[in-house]
């Protein structure tokens, strides 16, 4: 299980002895030492935490009294306003890609299968917190449903908002796919989703930062690898801004 | 026998590199987020206890807003930092430099003990022997307190090990309290890397002897009794 590619730590490790730190940052030395670094954090995570180990849940008292929007607040889709406007009432979300059984499922029929509620934290690379009150369906019982091939290494998120001009998108791997917290969320602390924080349906991954919680979700991607959506980076803010694509740290 | 064991001296110069690093890409970070708060969660400035300033380009790895590189070359340093920490305590218990150097008795948290090591710190040989009660306390304070609050505080900030660790959030009462401590703690370090700084510019022979080891003063003489005067009455008698 432990992977930890050796000679690029090592390359990285090289890279440190270079002396000024903006003349390696973009080094491929520098991004192989980070690399492992990523790669490393999450292999340790798992190790200590298990594979199913939970985050901490809260008591509904120590919700916040809001919950924050970031990156896309809004769509601009048509038929997306259409929808807000009207409840959603033909959202479709797909389970598609490396599945013997592709599913287009609506919103009543997410919320009539057995659903999973937690209050979680919610935490942003920016820094800051919130707490909410999820309620939604476990990612694995829809693979399951789909019946997902034993090929398909990842789960690619398919989002309905843009950014800078691209479609958001976020990518996990199996092991968080069938997470027990890993569920696709349709409520907020007991309402629908606001639009700011995803409406119809968002992501919840409760152990990794808040750019992998993909928000206007539209279609789960069963893949064997995600080098060739987007630029190759697993999700928006990874192809856009090198962010790590384990975000457990 | 060394001023400086090897093992000190090894950890002093990779920690050295390791803070610099880690705090320039920690200011870079805080930019993203620039208010402070108490308890699990804080996303609104309102509730913020502190409005950090945003810290400019000259103070900052990389210069310019990163937030990805600057977490990158802050995630991986702090291993190096981390794992350092916990070297120089097991080297420090091992060799005794804890023991002989650092750890305070009573006595040494007086004011007059306070004063006493100002006064001779600052006259000539000052240095000479051994660490003074300001100096034990100071350092213990960085080794005891700030290094470890530091390392602990930044791992409670991590989603992923809050998912085996909740209880470590929990210790500084939440997140967002963990993420404040982790800026005060920071600040502290800096504070003392100053005076640090400050006081090995004042005699470069210090500083050298981070890297040669340098030479371990002899322990002070004990004070001789006054000699007895000898006296006729007092001569031992010959008989």
């Amino acid at each position: 299980m432990v992977d930890l590619p050796r000679r690029s730590l090592l390359a990285g490790i090289a890279a440190l002895g270079a002396s000024a730190c903006a003349k390696i940052n973009d080094s491929e030395a520098a991004g192989s030492l980070f690399k492992a670094a990523e790669d490393g954090h999450r292999v340790l995570h798992r190790a200590l935490a298990g594979k199913q180990g939970l985050a901490k849940e809260f008591r509904p008292d120590q919700r916040s009294p809001t919950f924050r929007g970031n990156g896309s607040v809004t769509v601009a889709d048509p038929f997306y306003q259409d929808q807000l406007a009207k409840g959603f009432p033909e959202w479709k979300l797909e389970v598609r890609g490396l599945v013997e059984k592709p599913l287009a499922l609506g919103l009543a029929d997410i919320k009539a299968l057995p659903q999973r509620t937690q209050i979680t934290r919610h935490d942003c690379v920016e820094g800051w917190s919130a707490i909410g009150e999820w309620q939604g369906v476990q990612l694995c019982a829809l693979l399951d449903a789909a019946k997902v091939k034993e090929s398909a290494k990842f789960i690619v998120f398919r989002c309905a908002d843009t950014l800078y001009g691209r479609d958001y998108y976020e990518s996990i791997d199996m092991v968080d796919a069938y997470h027990a917290q890993t569920i696709i969320a349709h409520s907020l602390n007991g309402e629908p989703l606001p639009e700011k924080n995803g409406a119809p349906l968002r992501m919840r991954i409760e152990r990794q930062l808040g750019y992998k919680q993909a928000k206007y979700v539209k279609a789960i991607e069963a893949v064997t690898s995600f080098a060739e959506i987007g630029q190759g980076g697993g999700g928006f803010w990874e192809d856009v801004a090198g962010y790590q694509w384990y975000a457990g740290v | 026998m060394k001023k400086h064991a090897l093992t000190t001296r090894l950890w002093h110069w990779v920690n050295a590199i390791a803070i610099v690093v880690l705090f320039m890409t920690g200011l870079n970070i805080s930019n993203a987020h620039r208010h402070l708060y108490w308890g699990q969660y804080g996303f609104d400035a309102a509730d913020a206890w502190l409005d950090v300033i945003r810290f400019p380009g000259w103070a900052t790895i990389p210069g310019h807003y990163n937030l990805a590189l600057a977490r990158d070359w802050h995630i991986t340093m702090a291993w190096p930092f981390g794992i350092g920490v916990l070297f120089i305590w097991v080297a420090m218990l091992w060799n005794g430099h804890f023991r002989r150097d650092l750890m305070t008795a009573p006595m040494d948290w007086t004011p007059g003990a306070v004063i006493a090591s100002l006064k001779a710190h600052s006259g000539p040989g000052g240095h000479a022997h051994g660490y003074n009660p300001v100096q034990k306390i100071l350092y213990g304070g960085v080794f005891g307190v700030l290094l470890p609050m530091m390392l602990l505080t930044g791992l409670a900030i991590s989603p992923g090990v809050a998912g085996f660790a909740p209880w470590l959030v929990d210790v500084f009462g939440g997140r967002q309290s963990a993420r404040s401590l982790h800026f005060i703690a920071a600040w502290g370090i800096f504070g003392f890397f100053v005076i640090h700084i400050v006081l090995a510019l004042t005699d470069w022979r210090l500083i050298l002897e981070m890297f040669t080891g340098g030479k371990r003063p002899a322990e002070p003489a004990l004070p001789q009794p006054e000699p007895i005067p000898v006296t006729d009455e007092g001569a031992p008698a010959h008989g």
